[in-house]
């Protein structure tokens, strides 16, 4: 049997520019009155189950600057390793949590989510991947979104097997994936990126 | 088992033709420069958290959120500029409808001036422009808005560069991995081919995917011209047997 292959060709990406925030996050761009909240501004609710932590990042570019106009999404798993299933066009139940979220940076180049710790996810090879969340960065300058994915420094053990860590052959570049903790209440994990240069983040071709 | 993977559409994705997308480095657009990654991307081939993503109920979105012409209408006047609507389809790599998804979109007045406090061109502001939208695809994938025809604008680039006039739109699909923003231009503008950020795309007929066409057959008379944009994500391989998960 002949293998399927694709009759269209995707539409091709173009940069989100400097004021992707309009669009994205109009409340945070001052547009009132548009969208009573900016979509993912929140992920958790009251009956959100597992730990509350902060998800943080800066981002800087090759010249070791602050990305300070970037819009980040995210994209995890609930407490237990599930991903949200998706909601029925009818649909008016909205979930406990949403796994989604979208945060711009601010003058300094930092984002910042409110979730919970993410559970671990079976990967392709059968076994358990180490909790992580995904990372979609775009910007101005950047002509196709950025995928990337934040690991926790707590998780040591889990991180050592995991599938996708353990493809990136430089061990070295690993460390680029994974968020230090912060004692706090809540815990903060904040990561560092690096568009370019010597420290340069690990971004996937997924 | 994690991840919710839909029916008929439970194989892996087709890898991204990352020549038909724009390198991450393009000197023509500057702010590329600094913003490029130098390392080669790692491929990955998809595990739940790439093929699952996040979707959005009708309940989420209000009657007026698909009407840029008064969804920001101050005093129940509505924006100046060319009435248009803008509809289309989406649809996956094996031009499959892809309905319910969540498509957003942005854009200058019709002068050319965009709402954002970084913004200073000298066009003035419409106060009864906001310049965001969304929308849902249906069934059959498609999404359709109302709104004025977005005026070009200058930028800081080179020493006299202007974007022709443009839409932002912002996809989701129903992966993670098939999300997507790009822009959409007009059919028969001449500044389309003297722009470095479309001129980021090397192939010719992978910008005209990004125009849209005139569409005498939907304009509403004495009203609004009709402008087609359809929109093609990432489709994914379809699997042969019932208890194989892998692709074919």
């Amino acid at each position: 049997m002949l293998h399927p292959v694709p009759t269209l060709k995707e539409t091709p990406s173009q940069t989100a520019g400097p004021y992707v925030h309009i669009g994205l996050t109009p409340n945070f761009a001052e547009i009132r009155g548009v969208y009573a909240t900016d979509p993912g501004s929140t992920m958790l609710t009251p009956d959100t189950k597992g730990e509350r932590i902060t998800i943080a990042g800066r981002i800087f570019d090759g010249s070791g600057a602050p990305v300070n106009d970037a819009l980040v999404e995210l994209w995890q798993a609930d407490g237990d390793g599930s991903y949200v299933p998706p909601m029925g066009p009818s649909s008016n139940a909205a979930p406990a949590f949403t796994g989604w979220g979208r945060q711009p940076t601010n003058g300094e180049g930092v984002f910042s989510f409110a979730t919970i710790k993410p559970g671990p996810v079976p990967g392709p090879d059968g076994k358990l991947m180490a909790p992580h969340v995904n990372l979609w960065i775009v910007a101005r300058g950047i002509n196709i979104g950025l995928q990337t994915r934040l690991y926790f420094e707590d998780e040591a053990e889990a991180n050592g097997t995991d599938f996708v860590l353990n493809k990136i052959m430089d061990p070295r570049r690993r460390q680029t994936l994974i968020a230090r903790r912060e004692e706090g209440d809540p815990v903060r994990y904040m990561l560092e990126i690096h568009l370019q240069g010597d420290k340069e983040t690990v971004f996937f071709d997924m | 088992m994690s991840g919710i993977i839909l029916p008929g559409a439970d194989g892996a994705l087709y890898p991204r033709d990352r020549a038909w997308h724009p390198p991450a480095n393009t000197p023509g657009y500057k702010s590329t420069t600094f913003r490029a990654p130098k390392h080669a991307l790692l491929s990955l081939g998809g595990t739940a958290s790439e093929l699952t993503g996040p979707t959005f109920g009708h309940s989420s979105i209000n009657p007026l959120d698909n009407d840029l012409i008064r969804n920001f209408s101050q005093d129940g006047s509505e924006a100046i500029g060319q009435r248009l609507i803008v509809y289309g389809q989406v649809l996956d790599e094996n031009a499959r409808a892809v309905p319910n998804t969540l498509v957003e979109f942005w854009q200058a007045n019709a002068g050319g001036r965009y709402r954002h406090k970084k913004e200073a061109y000298l066009a003035p502001l419409d106060p009864n422009f906001g310049g965001c939208g969304r929308a849902l695809t249906d069934e059959n994938g498609f999404y359709s808005f109302r709104t004025v025809k977005p005026g070009a604008y200058p930028w800081p680039n080179g020493g006299n560069d202007w974007r022709p006039a443009h839409i932002h739109f912002s996809v989701f699909g129903h992966a993670f991995a098939q999300r997507l923003i790009t822009q959409m231009y007009f059919e028969g503008d001449p500044m389309i081919w003297q722009c470095p950020i479309v001129g980021s795309i090397a192939d010719k007929s992978a910008i005209d995917q990004l125009i849209a066409r005139l569409d005498r057959h939907n304009t509403t008379p004495m009203d609004a011209l009709a402008y087609r944009f359809d929109i093609v994500l990432r489709g994914r391989r379809s699997t042969m047997f019932e208890n194989k998960l892998e692709g074919n």
